[in-house]
């Protein structure tokens, strides 16, 4: 059977799509950058982190979760969305504790990146400096739920890619956080190194032991670049 | 004409960002051909001798010297700006935001295991600034016209936005210099 193709329009442009994907597939493959935080390419989309907000006709939509329908028109580069876009961000900064002077992941990190491509300088929400804890238990990986942002990208990861169910959200609103499926800390589960779910964090939440700032300052992924660099590149 | 002022100040902050201001080399030779430095660590000055037109902070606020010494500088200084990620986000100084202000004293004054201290008592002297409650951005506190991000905002950084103000130009940063770390 043939795929069948839908034409949809991004900020007026005509990019084709097969039937079945979502937004963000068919913009990736056409070169189009959406940001985002949560989507991450082989996961089941979340749509929790609302960064990759589109409109489409006229509606706001996410675009890793909303199919592409032949005819759509979507707004993605807009100065409302990424007025938009931008809030989401800085809340994100001022609800953990982002200290990305010492954090492993800078230079690394799709919170902050996504922050530099959209040039923020500093966030405009007060900050909160909330009271999270981390969990260094695990001989390998390490929690430092200062810097989650509830993404779940590696709740989808465990479940789905290593089956085994490691992290689940509990908790609700600014209570929500990651916990693991033992009655203490992550040293207790059968988490391994080599866990799709040790990869998949945007941030440094979850980060793996003895191999922090290896990539000297300069060349890690988003020094030079801004995040989306290699999809745009495309078109 | 006179040339117009620069102020520097490092309220909580280590002189990192002092550091990178005399990290811009030779061109600091081109800066004080452009302005004045008045109130600032790098000569000394204590007091303001005149209207400032820019104010260049380094570190959030810890105590109440600095809150005191911040709104100095909103009082004299046309546009303010926090140079570095103390003065936009308390930096290393705010980690301890999320502990209460008696834990850390008794920490620091009492049970550290580095601590002596015979008398048992936390330093309570009207010299000593009071320590605030927690550590505050200077947005947070008084108004701030411009934010150089970075841990510290690079040489580079600083110049640019010295020379776009200084040419009545818009502070854009390229992409490049706008970093956290
Ligand atoms: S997780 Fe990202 S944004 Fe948060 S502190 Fe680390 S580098 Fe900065
Ligand atoms: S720990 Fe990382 S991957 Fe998991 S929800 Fe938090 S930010 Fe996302
Ligand atoms: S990337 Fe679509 S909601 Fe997060």
């Amino acid at each position: 059977m043939s795929e069948k193709t839908v034409i949809i329009k991004i900020d007026g442009i005509e990019i084709k799509a097969k039937a079945g994907q979502t937004i963000m597939q068919a913009a990736d493959e056409a070169g189009v950058y959406i940001p985002r935080l949560c989507y991450l390419k082989d996961l089941t989309p979340h749509g929790s982190c609302r960064v990759c907000t589109v409109k489409v006709n006229g509606r706001y939509q996410t675009a890793c979760t909303e199919p592409a329908v032949d005819g759509m028109e979507v707004e993605n580069k807009t100065q409302e969305l990424e007025g938009l876009r931008r809030d989401i961000i800085d809340m994100l900064f001022v609800e953990g504790n982002h200290f990305c002077m010492f954090c492993e992941k800078s230079g690394n990190c799709d919170l902050q990146a996504e922050a530099y491509r959209l040039g923020i300088c500093a966030p405009k929400f007060p900050y909160l400096f909330p009271d999270r804890d981390i969990d260094g238990t695990h001989p390998d990986i390490f929690i430092d739920r200062n810097r989650c942002i509830l993404c779940g990208r590696c709740v989808n990861a465990s479940r789905d890619v290593d089956g085994k169910t490691v992290f689940e959200f509990v908790g609700r609103g600014s209570e929500k956080k990651v916990a693991v499926n033992a009655d203490a800390k992550l040293g207790d589960t059968n988490m391994a190194l080599t866990d799709k779910a040790a990869d998949v964090c945007p941030v440094g939440a979850i980060i793996k032991k003895r191999i922090g700032f290896a990539i000297p300052v300069g060349k890690r992924t988003y020094d030079q670049k801004p995040i989306g660099s290699e999809i745009e590149s495309k078109s | 004409m006179a040339k117009p002022k620069i102020a520097t100040a490092s309220l909580a902050g280590c002189f990192g960002c002092h550091m990178s201001v005399l990290d811009i080399d030779e061109r600091i030779l081109k800066l004080i051909e452009l302005v004045d430095f008045d109130k600032s660590p790098i000569d000394d000055i204590k007091k303001f001798t005149g209207r400032c037109l820019v104010g260049l902070i380094e570190g959030g606020c810890a105590n109440e010297e600095n809150v005191h010494n911040l709104k100095y500088f909103r009082e004299n200084c046309d546009i303010l700006i926090s140079v570095g990620d103390c003065a936009i986000n308390g930096g290393l100084p705010a980690m301890r935001n999320n502990i209460p202000l008696k834990e850390c004293l008794d920490e620091a004054y009492l049970n550290g295991p580095t601590v002596y201290n015979p008398s048992g008592k936390i330093p309570s002297d009207k010299e000593i600034p009071l320590c605030l409650d927690r550590v505050y951005p200077c947005h947070e506190v008084v108004k701030m016209d411009y934010h150089l991000p970075g841990c510290p905002p690079s040489a580079d950084t600083i110049w640019e936005a010295l020379v776009a103000l200084l040419n009545n130009k818009p502070l854009d940063l390229p992409y490049e210099l706008i970093k956290y770390d």
